[in-house]
């Protein structure tokens, strides 16, 4: 596809894994809402799966104005052919301006192949959308309301703005977490159309042999408070204090991706980049030097407190408060702190 | 049964080596201050291939697009035990954006087939520059290849299938995929092998035609364009009969139809470029004292941050 559908409604492909609905999806409903209000279009869902009806609803409740909803017993369980023969299939038929996935491990499978399939450009881990206009500095050429997709790049160290001036659909994944969840409407109405997609036997390449689920340790997203050590904690010992410090604010332990790598603490708690992005009402770092990588998955916490003994750390660049000290001393004294006023 | 397996890799910045030092007093990354690297999860993508030609036989086939300098990574992979290979490099393939490489890459693919049906493309799983990870699936949409991403180990090939662990993100699958077919390999995949010092030895002067025109250039200043042609041509020569001679493409010799490569194939253009600036002292320095640490929990209290 590389005509520009100008009328073309704004798509969120969502994501539906063993019969539950992708956080991911919904936040992408409320980004979508405010593109599809902008342009003065529709907001379609898309969602595959053994069974569509229930969460449908929830994707209208949360603001899409159509779900095309794909039903097949095969479809319960992602794999990638069938997922992107069925979607490039419907962006061909229904020519979408716009269409945004989850930046998860399943978007970041499906949705290359699916612009792949339809010619179309790709942004990957978008951190934020908006409509605008552009000049086409080779041409000259001015384009009016084209989707600016928002990513950071090179490591974390710049922020690109893409834009697909003339080869559509515009798409792109959008990282998890990013985008607030949008306020659940109950009473919301929308046009949920079933179908039955077209695949056969051969459609699905891969015989999944076996799979299995693995229950996150820790939900760092749903934390209002996150206590993270990093490399300059220094051991698996130290890293004591980082626990005894998020028990006493009844907080989640974190970490960066050094403290990691190191075996000092699970990789659930990663924060950063290739970890959790969160967004808490305090943050505090320890012995984090603060590379872009973590201060990408951390810098919106409404309060970050860094406490590193590197006084020209970056992590003092997003920090609201800094103290330059030796962690052993300095955590004992804030949990006493802690003990005492609460 | 001996396998035909083809590895793309690419070189990068080490962008992981941004630190206070790469900074300049702007608050914007010092590019030129990252040394090239061989994208990390590639490294475990060629590993993998050389467990798997060490398993049953075959031959690895390792591929690069990129500047004359990229064939760094060449070296790196024949040092490390790749049989042979090739860097694609052609101006026209500038600018191209991850669509565009990726048909050029198909392209490479369908061309380092004609000798042998290829029977596995090996990928990293995304590289430390853009990290996009959308290359590898597009480039197995475009050869019509299934792909199995996120691949952590190969546990046995048989029949022509190829059974697989990946990552899901949420846990882990075992999958089966017909081949031929494309897998991107994560980190979790085997640990690279050191290179052999016999190889380094041997492969530390295999060059390419491009990387010769550079060192003659250097070499013979004030020479006329034909004069450095004919040493690069007889440096090469004498390259090519030791089998040192790295084998390059351009477009045309993969059969590139340019209207899909470059700026002119890329449908994503750049609109703006910001550095991201570090904000610097915005922060209220607490000292190491039990007294300031008591007054900043305080506040944090007061402003319900705390309880």
């Amino acid at each position: 596809m590389t005509e520009p559908n100008r009328k073309g409604d704004v798509w969120v492909i969502a994501e539906q894994n063993d019969g539950e609905l992708h956080d991911v999806s919904l936040e992408l409903l409320s980004k979508g809402r405010q593109l599809a209000d902008t342009l003065g279009v529709r907001l379609v869902a898309v969602l595959l799966g053994a069974k569509v009806q229930e969460h449908a609803q929830r994707l209208v409740q949360h603001g899409a104005d159509t779900v095309l909803a794909g039903e097949d017993n095969r479809l319960g369980h992602y794999q990638t052919n069938p997922f992107a023969k069925v979607v490039a299939g419907l962006i061909q038929k229904h020519r979408p301006q716009i269409v945004i996935f989850g930046a998860t491990p399943v978007g970041r499978d499906l949705a290359p192949r699916v612009a792949s399939t339809v010619r179309a450009g790709l942004t990957a881990d978008c951190t934020d959308l908006d409509i605008g206009e552009h000049v086409e500095p080779h041409t000259n050429q001015k384009y009016e309301n084209l989707l600016y997709q928002i990513r950071p790049a090179f490591g974390g160290n710049i922020i690109a703005t893409i834009v697909n001036p003339e080869r559509w659909p515009q798409m792109a994944t959008v990282r998890e977490g990013v985008m607030r969840m949008p306020d659940v409407d109950a009473k919301r109405r929308g046009q949920i159309t079933r179908f039955t997609p077209d695949l056969a036997a051969s459609d699905f390449a891969l015989k999944i042999l076996e799979h299995q689920s693995a229950v996150r340790k820790v939900n760092l997203k749903a934390a209002r408070i996150i206590v993270a050590g990093g490399a300059g904690v220094g051991s698996k010992e130290n890293f004591r204090l980082v626990w005894d410090l998020a028990n006493a604010l009844g907080g989640a332990a974190g970490a960066s991706r050094a403290a990691v790598d190191s075996g000092w603490i699970d990789k659930d708690h990663q924060v950063g980049q290739t970890g959790t992005t969160v967004r808490p009402a305090l943050y505090i770092a320890i012995g984090i030097s603060g590379a872009v990588q973590h201060r990408a998955g951390m810098s919106e916490a409404q309060k970050i407190v860094a406490i590193n003994s590197d006084p020209k750390a970056p992590i003092f660049s997003v920090a609201h408060y800094g103290i330059v000290g030796d962690l052993n001393r300095v955590i004992p004294m804030m949990i006493d702190a802690i003990k005492k006023r609460v | 049964m001996p396998y035909n397996l083809v590895v793309l890799v690419k070189q990068v910045p080490d962008t992981k080596r941004i630190t206070g030092e790469a900074m300049r007093d702007d608050g914007t990354v010092n590019r030129g201050s990252l040394p090239a690297i061989f994208n990390p999860e590639d490294r475990h993508a060629l590993e993998l291939a050389l467990e798997l030609k060490g398993r049953y036989g075959g031959r690895v086939t390792v591929i690069t697009m990129g500047p004359p300098q990229a064939c760094q990574v060449l070296r790196d992979s024949l040092e490390r035990g790749a049989d042979e290979v090739v860097l694609i490099t052609d101006r026209r393939a500038a600018a191209s954006d991850t669509l565009a490489t990726s048909y050029i890459l198909s392209c490479a693919v369908r061309k380092a087939a004609e000798k042998a049906p290829v029977d596995l493309v090996l990928c990293g799983r995304q590289a430390i520059d853009g990290d996009t990870a959308q290359v590898p699936p597009q480039t197995a949409e475009k050869l019509g290849w299934p792909q199995v991403t996120y691949v952590e180990s190969v546990e046995e090939i048989a029949g022509g299938r190829l059974r697989a662990k990946r990552n899901t993100g949420r846990g882990w699958e075992r999958v089966e995929a017909p081949m031929p077919c494309l897998l991107t390999v994560t980190d979790a995949g085997p640990e690279p092998r050191p290179a052999s010092a016999k190889r380094i030895m041997a492969i530390k002067r295999a060059r390419s035609r491009a990387e010769l025109q550079g060192e003659v250039a250097a070499a013979m200043p004030g020479a006329t364009p034909e004069a450095v042609a004919a040493e690069v041509e007889k440096r090469a020569a004498a390259l090519a009969a030791r089998g040192f001679l790295i084998p390059q493409w351009t477009l045309d010799d993969i059969r590139a139809d340019l209207q899909w490569c470059g700026r002119d194939g890329s449908p994503t253009k750049v609109k703006r470029i910001q550095s991201v600036i570090l904000k610097g002292s915005g922060f209220k320095k607490v000292e190491p004292t039990k007294e300031a640490v008591a007054d900043m929990v305080h506040e944090l209290i007061e402003d319900h941050t705390i309880g």
